[in-house]
């Protein structure tokens, strides 16, 4: 019976395998700390999920990491116990760990309509405290409110961006090309690039959300911001006929060439990557693409030197105002409802976005939520321009696929996709939108 | 041997585990999916029953329509690229020079996560940068399409990777199949003065017929749950050009936060999957198999 005896040895190594295999996860990334210390006294571990790993944003990894262990030392009792994951994955994930009730004690949320369904699942816990206190007064103005539902705030926000429209100088220059002030002189340079074989606009519309930035600019400035907001919130329609003009505007550019070949297919990375090796002459993004036009090493110094911005031009009877950008917060920190060490997440969240305002300006090169004062630190002038255009801004309008729930998000996604593809018309584009808005979902 | 076999409790043993496991990770979860398809749940709150209302709606929604086409017409294709499997295998089976050698460069596709060959794909239809544009002009074609942002092609595009990609896995299957088939048959037939195709026809179609039908269930199936390369590669677009059955059940379970919408979509999924195998058995079914040896 020395074969039973084998099958069973075998069977058995199998199942342990499997156990160990199914319980050796979660591991991965706890950077900088030792794990748990369970029941040593009043030690506290604290679970962070966040998404700068550092092979994608390695700025950012670093301040974390910095800040956890100032954290850390400060504070001996506490433990902060890392997760990182990349941004489809961190979503992905996040909602998981909502439908079974364990989320992470801190982790990192987006604001507005992404926010909506983990209040609604009393999820996260408000954090309207922290505000009154040492952080009192020190957000940005419209930053915090972008993450209050019904009256309280559920995350306290890191980043504050807007998107200009980058261009290469020397392209320009090539092209005795002017920075355009109106819509008129901008599609004249399009014009000119585009006879000249050059791509005039870099664009990744594979995202859709790029291409809805585009959309959102000329919508502002031929219907006015409070055209574009209040059909965005359902008070008014995207009939509105600058509304209407802007879809119109958008298929226009489409046909005189305006953007990159196959953008539709084309990932925003892809499309960054046409602009970083200089054969598309503009770009629009958010500040978050900063780093990569100021200090990272890896983009050649010669062409990090001939990116400028301005800012989407005026049309002409158009309501909107040069100085109205489209933008907003990026990521908040939110606290779980159910997590067991509510208070010392909330402090440790107080002192995250202290330290973070004070140093992503120097570390990662992007601009924060917080308050922080300039001068004093030596920085890029394309960062300090940004900088101030932001502090000048009439109005901000926040990303159109944030603020709307998700369901109306999809759709508004993809009208983007289908109007800068020709499979819609304006009028059609208007209707999907004002429906899905609508049905509240 | 035997005896161990003929013990109930042993035979538990052995199959228990993997009973468990398989119960745990598939049949109660196709259980839950069924039943979250019976809520409006947006995956975080509450859920709310609505009965059937979820099923109800997949019946009229034109894009779920759409990609249940799309997911068809690449059953469609795999089905019939199959038979190019067979003959590829067929000519690597005869005792041609270097046939080890293609067998390998055949299976390698299969060796690359989906993931890898969507990035190497992607690289190839890039509109101004890929191999493949960069050779149609070169070849005097003035404006190549953009392959992957135009939407009567884009599916197609879609295609060729899916199919080299699985090429090797079906060359191997009827590799083996062939290979099985005793020598001495076509021997005899080659004495009998069979060509070539005859024999082909004649005598190894027949003798791998079993394991093409396999196949058939293999390649129609895995098409109709198909999704890692499109969702990579396009993620349904440019404006659900691309969809198919499992990248819409993806949208609306974790972009649109309509979990029950989502898993109705997967139920049905499996249903579909089921009833499309049942009537490829039912049509392939033969009353007796053929043994020639």
């Amino acid at each position: 019976m020395f074969n039973k005896k084998r099958a069973i040895l075998l069977l058995s190594i199998c199942l342990v395998l499997v156990v160990a295999g199914c319980g050796k996860k979660s591991n991965e990334g706890t950077g900088g700390t030792n794990g748990e210390s369970a029941g040593a006294g009043d030690k506290v571990t604290i679970n962070f999920m966040h998404l700068w790993p550092e092979g994608v944003s390695a700025g950012q990894n670093k301040i974390v990491n910095q800040i956890i262990t100032e954290y850390q030392d400060e504070h001996p009792n506490v433990t902060i116990k890392q997760e990182v994951l990349d941004n489809e994955q961190y979503k992905n994930k996040l909602k998981v760990l909502s439908a079974s009730n364990k989320l992470p004690d801190v982790g990192v949320t987006w604001a507005a309509g992404f926010l909506q369904p983990y209040v609604d699942g009393k999820l996260f816990t408000p954090v309207d405290d922290l505000l009154s206190g040492q952080l009192n007064g020190k957000f940005v103005s419209g930053t915090t409110e972008a993450y209050a539902i019904d009256g309280k705030t559920y995350a306290l926000p890191l980043e504050f961006n807007i998107a200009p429209i980058y261009y290469n100088k020397a392209i320009f220059e090539k092209y005795n090309l002017e920075v355009p002030q109106t819509y008129e002189q901008f599609k004249a340079v399009v014009k000119t690039l585009s006879e000249n074989g050059i791509a005039p606009i870099a664009l990744g519309n594979k995202d859709r959300w790029t291409g809805s930035l585009w959309y959102m600019y000329l919508a502002d400035r031929n219907a006015g911001q409070q055209a574009l907001s209040s059909a965005i919130t359902g008070s008014d329609s995207f009939k509105e006929e600058g509304l209407l003009k802007a879809a119109t505007e958008v298929q226009t550019l489409v046909d005189s060439n305006a953007f990159v070949k196959g953008f539709n297919g084309l990932s925003n990375e892809e499309a960054k990557s046409e602009f970083l090796n200089s054969k598309a002459a503009m770009y629009m993004m958010g500040t978050w693409e900063l780093p990569n036009f100021t200090t990272n090493e890896d983009i050649p110094k010669d062409f990090r030197d001939s990116v400028g911005f301005f800012k989407f031009p005026t049309v002409e009877g158009g309501k909107g105002d040069i100085n109205s950008w489209v933008g907003g917060p990026g990521v908040g920190l939110f606290v779980g409802e159910n997590s067991k060490v509510k208070e010392e997440s909330k402090a440790f969240v107080e002192y995250f976005v202290t330290k973070w305002g004070e140093q992503s300006v120097t570390g990662a090169g992007v601009i924060p939520a917080t308050k922080v004062d300039t001068s004093s630190i030596e920085l890029p002038q394309l960062y300090i321009d940004l900088f101030n255009e932001m502090n000048q801004a009439s109005s901000i309008t926040l990303f159109a696929d944030v603020q709307m729930q998700a369901n109306a998000a999809e759709t508004h996604l993809n009208m983007i996709q289908a109007l800068f593809g020709k499979a819609t018309t304006p009028e059609k584009f208007s209707e999907e939108h004002d429906k899905a808005i609508a049905s509240g979902k | 041997m035997d005896k161990v076999l003929s013990n109930k409790k042993i035979i538990a043993l052995y199959v228990l585990p993997s009973l468990l496991l398989i119960l745990a990770i598939v049949y109660i979860p196709i259980v839950l999916t069924a039943y979250y398809g019976l809520n409006d749940w947006n995956g975080i709150g509450a859920m709310t029953f609505v009965g059937l209302d979820n099923y109800m709606a997949l019946f009229v929604d034109a894009t779920f329509w759409n990609s249940a086409g799309h997911s068809l017409l690449l059953a469609l294709f795999s089905g019939i690229s199959l038979i190019l499997y067979l003959v590829v295998a067929m000519v690597l089976a005869a005792k041609i020079k270097g046939a080890n050698l293609f067998r390998k460069i055949y299976l390698i596709p299969m060796l690359l996560s989906s993931v890898a060959i969507a990035q190497l794909w992607l690289k190839i239809y890039h509109p101004t940068n890929g191999v493949l544009n960069s050779v149609l002009e070169s070849l005097g074609v003035a404006n190549p399409p953009a392959w992957l942002a135009e939407s009567s092609l884009v599916l197609y595009a879609l295609f060729i990777p899916i199919l080299w990609q699985y090429a090797g896995f079906y060359i191997l299957i009827y590799y083996a199949a062939l290979k099985n088939i005793p020598a001495s048959l076509e021997e005899a037939a080659k004495i009998d003065g069979a060509n070539a195709l005859q024999i082909a026809w004649k005598i190894k179609l027949p003798l791998v017929m079993e394991v093409i039908k396999v196949t058939i269930v293999l390649a129609v199936v895995g098409s109709l749950k198909y999704f890692d390369l499109i969702f990579v590669m396009t993620d349904g677009g440019p404006n659900g050009s691309s969809e198919v059955m499992a990248s819409y059940m993806y949208h609306q379970a974790f972009r649109a936060y309509d979990f029950g919408y989502g898993s109705a979509i997967g139920f049905f999924l499996l249903v579909i999957c089921l009833a499309v195998t049942w009537v490829i058995r039912k049509l392939t079914a033969t009353k007796d198999t053929i043994q020639y040896s």
